[in-house]
C-alpha cells in the first residue's frame, strides 16, 4: 500500500527512481540536482536498488554513458540542471534522434552569467527544442508522479523518447512535503519492465547513429517530428491509467477558476501555487481572473491550450527565463505563435519574473493581471515587461 | 580481481599461419585509397572477433563506415558523436553488467570496445577517457592515431609530430610547421594505473592482434594506441602507407612495447635503428624540413626512446 | 532499388535512422575507383599472406591450394599488397577500360 509521508522532494524523486528499478544511472552533482543523486547512490550503497551508479566526470559524460546505457537496453536514469544540461546539450540533442528512452529530472536553475544556482527556467528553455518529452511539476507529489510517468511514456513502444521531468530547483527540489510514495506492487502494475525494441546485441547487430547524408537526413528529422507528435496521445493515456490505479488525474494543461474569466494568468511550475492565492484573492476582490499552468510542455499541448483560453480577452504570461532577442521571455513568444490562427486572439503582455530565484509574491501576480487588464484597455503594443527589476 | 599478468601468464598467441578468416568490418567502406588506418581498424577487429561491441567517435572511421544506408560494420555499433567514445562504452559496459546482475541478460562474455582518432582521444576527447579508465570500466580503448584531424581536412592535433605540415600548422617563413611535440598518449593512458597499455602498428600485425587479444582478456580497462597511416594526410604515396607504419618503428620514433600492470616492457628492440629521416623523406609533409630541423627531431627522438629503454629496464648498450 | 539507395519514406526508415542489415557495405562496389590492378605471379607467390593482411579493402582470400586471390569489386588499387609483397610476387598494371 501506498505510504504518505514528509520527505524532501529531491529524496521522493530518488524513491520514485528506485521504484522504477532503474538498471544504470550516471549522473554528475550540480546544485541544487545534488540531494537526488546522492539519494540515489545511498539506495545503491545499501543495496536497496540494484543498478549501476556511474560518478561520470562531467554532465556531457553523464548523457553520453546514458546513451550507451540505453542503446545496450537498460532502463537508464539522470538528473543535471543549468550548467551542467549546458554542457550535455549537445548529447541531449543526439539522444532522441537515437530514440533512446532515457529519463532525467532537470532541478530548474539559472544560467550563468553572472553565475547563479537559484531557480529560473533559463536551462528548461534552453533545451525547448532538443526533441525531449518535458513535462513540469508544480509540487512534491507531481515530481514523485512524474517520474514514474516518464518511464513509462518514454519506453512505451509507441514513443521511444528521452524524457525530462522539470522540479523548479530549491524552490521544490529542497523542500520537505507530505507525498503519497506508491509500493512497489503499485508501480510494477504500471511501469512494466522495458522491452528495448533494439538494442546492441552481436547475435542480432545493429549500427545506430550512422551518417545521415542528404538524402537521408529530411526523412530522419521527418520520423523524429512525427514521434514527439505521437507521443502526446500516450502521454494522456499514461497519465489516465495513473489516475484509474491511484486516483490522482494529471491533464496537459490544469486550470484554474478560468470559468467566466476575462484575463488569464499563464504560469508553469512551483510558482503556480502562489498564483492561485493571487487568483482566489483577486476572485474575492470581484476581478474575472483565472490560471492555467501548462504540465505538458514537450510536445507543446496546443488543443488543450487553446481550449483553455479560447474566449478571454487578456492572458498575462508568466516567464521565467528572458530571451534576450528583444521579444521577452520564450513561453509568451509559443503562447502568441500558438494562438495566431486563433479567429479571436486575446491581448498578451509578457512578464518575466522569478529570474534565479528573484521572489514573485502574490501582489506581483496582482500586478500582472491588472497591468495586461490596463495594457489591453490603452491599446497598446502587445510587449514585455521584467517583473521587480530596480530601475 | 585478477591482475593482468596472472590472466596473461597462458596467453595464446595468433601466428602469421593461423590468422582469424572472420572480417567483422566488412568491406565496401568509403575509405581512401591506401589508408592505414582501416588497415589498423581491420586487424583490431580480426583479433576481437564477431562478440564484440563497438562505440565509435565520430571521425574518418565512422564516416566511411557508415553513411546511410550501408554499414561496413557486421558486428552491434554505435556512435553518439566526437568526444564521448569512452563515456558511451562506460554506459554500454556498465547496462550490461546490471543486466547480467539482474538476470536480464546471459553472460556472453562480450567484448566492449571504444575506438577513436587522435583528436577524438588527445584533445576533444582526453576527458572522457581520462574518466572512464579512472572509473575502470571493463573495456578496450583504441587510439587510431594519424597524427591529425584528417576527416576534416588536416588540421594539426596535440598528437602531430614536431615540424609536420598541416593545414592549420602550415610551414612558413616564421614557422616550422607544428611547433610542438607529439603527446605523448600511452603515457597519460599509463598513469591512470590501468592494468594493459601498448602501442602497435599495422605493419606488425601479429604484434598488434596480440595486443588487441590481451587487451580484450585483462579485467579493467585497457588503452591501445596504434600507429594509423594516413597517405592522404602526410602526402605520401599510397603503396607506402604500411611502409611508413614500418619505418616509423625502426627508426624509434614509434616504438611498440606494453604497460602490463604498470610495468614497462618493450615488445621489439630496435637493434640498428635507421635514421629518422628515412621515415621523413617520404611524406610530404616534413619536405620543408632543413637538415639542422632534422637533426634535432634525431636528437629528439633518441632520447625519448632512451628513456623509454630505462623504463622497459633495458640496457642502451 | 530504395533500400540500397535510401531513397527512402521517413516511414519505411529503421528506428532512430539505424541501419539494420549488418555489413551491407560490401553491397558497394570500390573497385570503379581504381585506375591500376594487382596481379599476382602464382609461380613467384609464397604463400605468405601479406598482400592479405596489409589490404585496407579486404580484397584477398585464400583459396584451397593456399594462394591469395583478389576479389576486384572492391580493389581501389592502391597498391600496397604490390609493395608489401616480399617475393615480388604482384605487380600493379594500368587499368585498360
Amino acid at each position: 500500500m501506498a505510504k504518505r509521508v514528509g520527505i524532501e522532494v529531491s529524496l521522493a524523486i530518488s524513491e520514485a527512481v528506485k521504484l522504477a528499478n532503474v538498471d544504470v544511472i550516471a549522473a554528475y552533482p550540480i546544485t541544487p540536482q545534488t540531494h537526488i543523486v546522492e539519494h540515489l547512490s545511498e539506495l545503491v550503497a545499501d543495496g536497496h536498488l540494484d543498478a549501476e551508479f556511474i560518478p561520470v566526470e562531467s554532465e556531457h559524460s553523464a548523457m553520453s554513458t546514458c546513451c550507451g546505457s540505453s542503446a545496450s537496453g537498460a532502463r537508464t536514469y539522470t538528473a543535471t540542471c543549468s550548467q551542467g544540461q549546458a554542457l550535455m546539450l549537445e548529447i541531449c540533442y543526439i539522444a532522441p534522434a537515437l530514440r533512446l528512452p532515457i529519463v532525467m529530472t532537470v532541478a530548474n536553475r539559472s544560467l550563468s552569467g553572472p553565475i547563479s544556482i537559484w531557480n529560473d527556467h533559463s536551462d528548461m528553455m534552453m533545451s525547448r527544442d532538443t526533441g525531449w518529452i518535458q513535462t513540469v511539476a508544480e509540487n512534491g507529489q507531481e515530481a514523485f508522479d512524474l517520474t514514474l510517468h516518464a518511464f513509462r511514456v518514454a519506453e512505451d513502444p509507441r514513443v521511444l523518447l528521452p524524457t525530462i521531468v522539470n522540479v523548479d530547483g530549491f524552490t521544490l527540489t529542497h523542500v520537505i512535503e507530505p507525498i503519497e510514495i506508491l509500493d512497489q506492487k503499485e508501480v510494477d502494475r504500471y511501469l512494466p519492465p522495458y522491452q528495448p525494441q533494439m538494442r546492441l546485441d552481436p547475435t542480432n547487430p545493429v549500427s545506430i547513429g550512422p551518417v545521415g547524408m542528404p538524402e537521408v537526413y529530411t526523412e530522419a528529422k521527418k520520423a523524429q517530428d512525427e514521434a514527439i507528435k505521437g507521443a502526446k496521445q500516450v502521454i494522456l493515456e499514461a497519465w489516465q491509467e495513473f489516475g484509474d490505479m491511484f486516483g490522482r488525474y494529471y491533464k496537459p494543461v490544469e486550470t484554474y477558476r478560468t470559468d467566466g474569466a476575462e484575463t488569464l494568468l499563464v504560469t508553469m511550475g512551483s510558482l503556480s501555487e502562489t498564483a492561485m492565492i493571487a487568483v482566489d484573492q483577486m476572485r474575492t476582490d470581484g476581478k474575472n481572473v483565472g490560471l492555467v499552468r501548462l504540465r505538458l510542455f514537450r510536445p507543446f499541448p496546443f488543443e488543450e491550450f487553446l481550449a483553455a483560453v479560447r474566449g478571454v480577452k487578456q492572458i498575462a504570461v508568466m516567464d521565467r527565463a528572458l530571451g534576450l532577442n528583444g521579444a521577452g521571455g520564450p513561453l509568451a513568444t509559443e503562447v502568441k505563435a500558438a494562438l495566431y490562427d486563433e479567429p479571436e486572439r486575446p491581448y498578451i503582455w509578457n512578464y518575466v519574473a522569478g529570474l534565479a530565484g528573484r521572489d514573485v509574491t502574490i501582489e506581483n501576480f496582482v500586478e500582472m493581471a491588472d497591468g495586461v487588464e490596463a495594457a489591453a484597455a490603452d491599446g497598446v503594443r502587445q510587449g514585455y515587461t521584467i517583473i521587480n527589476v530596480r530601475e | 580481481m585478477k591482475t593482468a599478468s596472472e590472466t596473461l601468464k597462458d596467453f595464446q598467441k595468433f601466428t602469421p599461419k593461423k590468422l582469424p578468416v572472420e572480417e567483422p568490418l566488412a568491406p565496401g567502406h568509403r575509405a581512401c585509397q591506401g589508408c592505414g588506418e582501416v588497415v589498423a581498424l581491420r586487424q583490431v577487429m580480426k583479433a576481437l572477433g564477431n562478440n564484440v561491441i563497438v562505440v565509435s567517435a565520430t571521425g574518418c572511421m565512422e564516416i566511411i563506415s557508415s553513411p546511410y544506408p550501408q554499414s561496413a560494420w557486421r558486428v552491434p555499433w554505435l556512435h553518439v558523436a566526437f568526444e564521448n567514445a569512452a563515456a558511451v562504452a562506460s554506459g554500454v559496459e556498465a547496462a550490461h553488467k546490471a543486466m547480467i546482475r539482474k538476470g536480464r541478460l546471459e553472460d556472453k562474455n562480450t567484448t566492449f570496445l571504444a575506438i577513436a582518432g587522435d583528436g577524438g582521444t588527445a584533445d576533444i576527447g582526453i576527458q572522457a577517457l581520462s574518466g572512464a579508465l579512472e572509473r575502470g570500466h571493463n573495456f578496450i580503448y583504441v587510439c587510431l592515431d594519424n597524427e591529425a584531424y584528417m576527416n576534416t581536412g588536416i588540421q594539426r592535433s596535440s598528437s602531430t609530430p614536431y615540424g609536420a605540415g598541416t593545414t592549420t600548422s602550415p610551414p612558413g617563413k616564421k614557422s616550422i610547421g607544428q611547433q610542438t611535440w607529439k603527446k605523448n598518449m600511452p603515457a597519460i593512458a599509463a598513469a591512470h594505473d590501468i592494468p594493459y597499455v601498448a602501442t602497435g602498428s599495422p605493419a606488425y600485425y601479429i604484434d598488434l592482434m596480440n595486443k588487441v587479444k590481451k587487451a580484450s582478456l585483462v579485467e579493467g580497462p585497457a588503452y591501445l594506441h596504434l600507429y594509423s597511416p594516413c597517405p592522404t594526410g602526410w602526402r605520401c604515396a599510397v603503396e607506402d602507407s604500411i611502409q611508413t607504419a614500418r619505418l616509423v618503428v625502426q627508426t624509434k620514433i614509434f616504438p611498440l612495447y606494453e604497460v602490463i600492470d604498470g610495468k614497462y616492457r618493450l615488445s621489439r628492440k630496435i637493434k640498428k635503428p635507421k635514421p629518422v629521416s628515412d621515415y621523413l623523406k617520404i611524406q610530404r609533409r616534413f619536405s620543408h624540413l632543413t637538415e639542422e630541423d632534422i637533426a634535432m627531431i634525431q636528437e629528439r627522438v633518441d632520447r625519448d626512446y632512451d628513456r623509454l629503454l630505462k623504463l622497459c629496464g633495458v640496457s642502451e648498450e | 532499388m530504395a533500400k540500397e539507395t535510401g531513397i527512402v519514406s521517413w516511414k519505411d526508415l529503421a528506428l532512430g535512422c539505424s541501419i539494420v542489415k549488418p555489413g551491407s557495405s560490401a553491397e558497394l562496389k570500390t573497385g570503379d575507383w581504381r585506375s591500376q590492378r594487382p596481379v599476382t605471379d602464382y609461380e613467384k607467390c609464397v604463400q605468405c599472406g601479406q598482400c592479405y593482411i596489409f589490404c585496407p579493402d579486404m580484397v584477398f582470400t585464400q583459396n584451397e591450394l593456399g594462394f591469395y586471390q583478389p576479389n576486384m569489386f572492391y580493389c581501389k588499387g592502391c597498391g600496397i599488397c604490390a609493395r608489401e609483397c616480399p617475393a615480388d610476387a604482384i605487380s600493379m598494371v594500368e587499368e585498360s577500360e
